[in-house]
């Protein structure tokens, strides 16, 4: 290949938004660090405004990192070579999340293989189960703990199950949007991709719903009240955060879709966003699996 | 070649009225930059800066612990440091040192015009001072800084923590945030921004290390993420994962931790080993030998690497097949290694070797890297390891293989790059000064821990029985002596920045690589176009 045939690489000038985001971060550690140890402490402090603030400053610096992209993007910038940077990077993000998730569903299967049967006396555990906590039985979901926290479990049906279906038609209506995208079908695109939103949002709802139950006195299901429901919190939780980052690139999509943005050569900002769906889709399916039913 | 050199310069000069983006002055420049050769020099001084941060506190442990008894701070505060101490080493000095020098070379070594995703680059960078100033601001706090070791093992960091886990580990998140994105730019600069005609197997190894280390940053810094997150609930908000009361098991954090932490200490060798194979036969003047075996090597290792981990934890009770299985794979892991020393010296082998600093440092990265790799081959024995582990046996151990490993490739990489980043040459004598003393002492002060180790001192603790006494004091002395010989380092850097004989293009005359095609110090944009076939063919480090 000569050089004549190459396209050049556009190389951004200086750009303020990273050290924004620096600050921005730096503000969500600092102020998420002192709310909970001030929470231990039972104390009021300045914590949770540095917190929120944080957050305010990452969405303003996201929004502007974004909209420098999105802009250079349309100024046509961009060669085919950083289209492929971009596609690699995000699937590369979308590794080190599903890493991340992998950390969880391993505790998960520790605890469920070993810890908890090994409290009850398994493997070469019979002294500790009988010296320690001679009453405790050990079982899957762990209703009653060693030392005696009792709660109940999640059952698989009614609510996850409706969820489970909610959240695969919403990566099938994702699939069809970018389908419509990929076609030029405008307003099937929209049609589809709003629909996937509000699948997306009534996830959420029903995941609330959820919650409030476990969260009630009748359920007794706390962060306090042993690693079956921490598990579940963890998982559920992460995934629901996930859901709600996953939306609200969704609904960017939606409104940049609704200005006439993408063409369908050139979309990676939808692309990234349904993969994004999509990856959220499968850990549900994986949390519906090991979380709720096994 | 030197027309060649003129040609880039021409061409780059002509890039940048093409671009116009000019070099910024002041601070501005630093904290806006999109420039990899800028974000290479500034984590490159951070990382030093933490070096000195991170040395000065293992000099307040050495003066502790230069006699028997409790003299200058209290068992407490004695933690700290050593928590610190191992926290600043490994995430702010070795780690962001390697980045480093990936954002100064891989671009140029590739022949790309930048890193990848140039803003993000930015971000990475600029969020790790900050997250080390939220982890040493903890030693200014009524909590006082994290005391629980930098493998934070539960219930330590847990039920017995002193309050200072939540800063902890909002601080470890950003850390890990900062390798994540930097690791993903690695991955995609080397995938994707390669000169047209730079095949895989054509690569420098320098950045086939990086490559395969990067994609093991990508695979464990997020389950980092996740153990510290489950700690964070173990210590604010009443959860059991680490706790048997609740159903959990302290050992399953160390499970956790160690999948990432076994991964992570090759994150801190495999570039050193990318840097020592590019220095290696450039004062050999030889190809390397063994290219191809190089990389299938360092694939293994890093394959393997994932599943050794309880190795650290065989005193844990583990069933009999888990010390077993661990034990032999982690064994296994001498065989790559192994053949990455025998190429090493197989390349000097019949070499016209001449010992420049960068070489020094090289020779010596193989020989006190293999006394590392040997002591870690016995740590590996599950029933010898029953009496070593905990001892100084292990930190003998791991400072071979981070110090005179991780950490003198980095001086020979810094040594033989510092003419292309600096365009000066540095004061050779002064360098050399700096290699021997460094040499000398850092052997007084890391070999006598084996013995102390074996003899059954235990590590992580501010005073020790009688007998070991004397071993101590060298030690100690071995400590002293090797943080001020890094003082030299320092010196000859300002030195070399400041002035000194002006550089050509390509110094060292055995040297291969694109960045030896473009003037010194390196043009602000390099390789706007990419570099002919005829510069990549030559950078080849295939024997032929």
């Amino acid at each position: 290949m000569t050089n004549k045939e190459y396209e050049s690489y556009y190389v951004p000038s200086q750009s303020h938004w990273p050290i924004v985001g620096a600050i921005a971060l730096f503000m969500i550690a600092l102020g998420a660090a002192h709310y909970v140890t001030d929470l231990s402490k039972e104390q009021n402090g300045y914590g949770g405004y540095l917190l929120l603030a944080g957050i305010a400053l990452v969405i303003y610096m996201l929004a502007g990192w974004f909209s420098d992209v999105i802009n250079e993007s349309l100024a046509g910038k961009y060669s085919h070579q950083m289209d492929n940077s971009f596609h690699q990077g995000m699937s590369w993000f979308i590794f080190s999340e599903v890493m991340f998730f992998a950390a969880f569903f391993g505790a998960l299967l520790y605890l469920r293989v070993f810890s908890v049967p090994w409290l009850g006396g398994a493997g070469n555990n019979a002294e500790t189960g009988a010296v320690l906590w001679p009453d405790f039985v050990a079982h899957w979901p762990l209703l009653t703990t060693p030392d005696g926290t009792t709660t109940s479990a999640m059952g698989w049906y009614g609510l996850p199950l409706i969820n489970t279906v909610i959240l695969i038609t919403s990566s099938v209506t994702a699939h069809f949007a970018h389908d419509a995208l990929i076609k030029n079908n405008r307003k099937p695109l929209k049609v589809w991709l709003g629909l996937t939103i509000v699948l997306g949002i009534i996830f959420m709802s029903l995941q609330i719903l959820e919650y409030s139950h476990g969260y009630s006195e009748e359920m007794r299901l706390f962060l306090t009240s042993g690693v079956y429901g921490n598990s579940f919190y963890l998982l559920t939780g992460f995934h629901g955060m996930h859901v709600t980052l996953g939306c609200i690139m969704l609904i960017v999509m939606w409104f940049r879709i609704l200005k006439g943005h993408f063409t369908p050569n050139n979309h990676f900002a939808f692309k990234a966003a349904s993969w994004y769906w999509h990856f959220v889709d499968v850990v549900w399916v994986m949390l519906f699996v090991f979380v709720y039913i096994l | 070649m030197t027309t060649d050199v003129i040609k880039e310069t021409s061409h780059d000069d002509h890039q940048n009225d093409h671009h116009g983006d000019h070099k910024m002055t002041g601070i501005k420049r630093w904290l806006y930059t999109t420039n990899h050769k800028d974000i290479g020099t500034l984590y490159l001084w951070f990382s030093f800066i933490m070096l000195l941060t991170g040395g000065a506190l293992a000099m307040v442990i050495r003066a502790e612990l230069f006699q028997p008894g409790l003299q200058i701070v209290e068992p407490d505060f004695f933690n700290q440091l050593t928590t610190v101490h191992g926290l600043i080493m490994v995430f702010g000095a070795i780690m962001p040192a390697f980045t480093g020098f990936a954002n100064w070379m891989l671009p140029m070594m590739v022949g790309a015009p930048d890193m990848a995703l140039p803003r993000m680059n930015n971000w990475s960078f600029w969020i790790l001072p900050f997250a080390f100033g939220i982890l040493l601001s903890s030693f200014f706090m009524e909590s006082g800084a994290p005391n629980f070791g930098w493998t934070f093992y539960a219930p330590l960091s847990t039920t017995y923590s002193n309050g200072s886990t939540a800063f902890f580990v909002f601080a470890v998140h950003i850390m890990g945030i900062s390798s994540i994105m930097g690791a993903i730019n690695i991955v995609v600069t080397i995938m994707n921004m390669r000169a047209p005609g730079m095949t895989y197997m054509k690569m420098p190894l320098f950045v086939w290390t990086f490559f395969i280390t990067a994609y093991l940053l990508i695979a464990v810094m997020p389950v980092l993420a996740g153990v510290v997150t489950m700690v964070l609930t173990d210590t604010y908000f009443g959860t059991s994962f680490f706790n048997a009361a609740g159903g959990g098991d302290p050992v399953m954090f160390q499970h956790i931790f160690w999948f990432f932490g076994h991964p992570e200490v090759y994150i801190m060798i495999l570039p050193a080993f990318g840097i020592v194979s590019t220095i290696i036969p450039a004062f050999s003047r030889k190809k390397l030998f063994g290219y191809s075996s190089m990389v299938y090597a360092t694939s293994s290792i890093a394959l393997l690497s994932f599943i050794v981990w309880a190795h650290h934890m065989f005193t844990t009770g583990m069933p009999l097949f888990g010390e077993l299985f661990f034990m032999y794979c982690t064994m296994l892991i001498a065989v790559p290694t192994g053949v990455k020393v025998f190429n090493w010296v197989a390349t000097m082998w019949r070499g016209s070797l001449s010992f420049e600093t960068p070489m020094l440092f090289s020779i010596a990265f193989v020989i006190l890297f293999t006394i590392g790799g040997f002591s870690g081959l016995m740590l590996a024995m599950t029933p010898v390891d029953f009496q070593y582990h905990d001892t100084y046996f292990v930190v003998a151990h791991f400072h071979y293989v981070l110090v005179t490993g991780s950490l003198f490739s980095l001086y020979a990489g810094a040594y033989y790059w510092l003419p292309k980043w600096t365009g000066n040459m540095y004061n050779d004598a002064l360098s050399k000064w700096h290699f021997w003393c460094s040499l000398i002492s850092v052997n007084l002060l890391f070999f006598p821990m084996h013995f102390l180790g074996l003899a059954g001192m235990p590590r992580r603790i501010p005073d020790y029985a009688l007998q070991f006494a004397d071993f101590n004091k060298w030690v100690s002395i071995g400590g002293f002596a090797f943080g001020l010989s890094q003082l030299i380092f320092l010196a000859v850097v300002i030195k070399c920045i400041r002035g000194g004989e002006k550089a050509p293009a390509k110094p060292w005359d055995g040297a291969a690589g694109l960045e030896w095609t473009v003037a010194s110090p390196a043009p602000y944009h390099t390789f706007s176009t990419p570099p002919p076939q005829s510069d990549i063919d030559n950078a080849d480090q295939h024997s032929h």
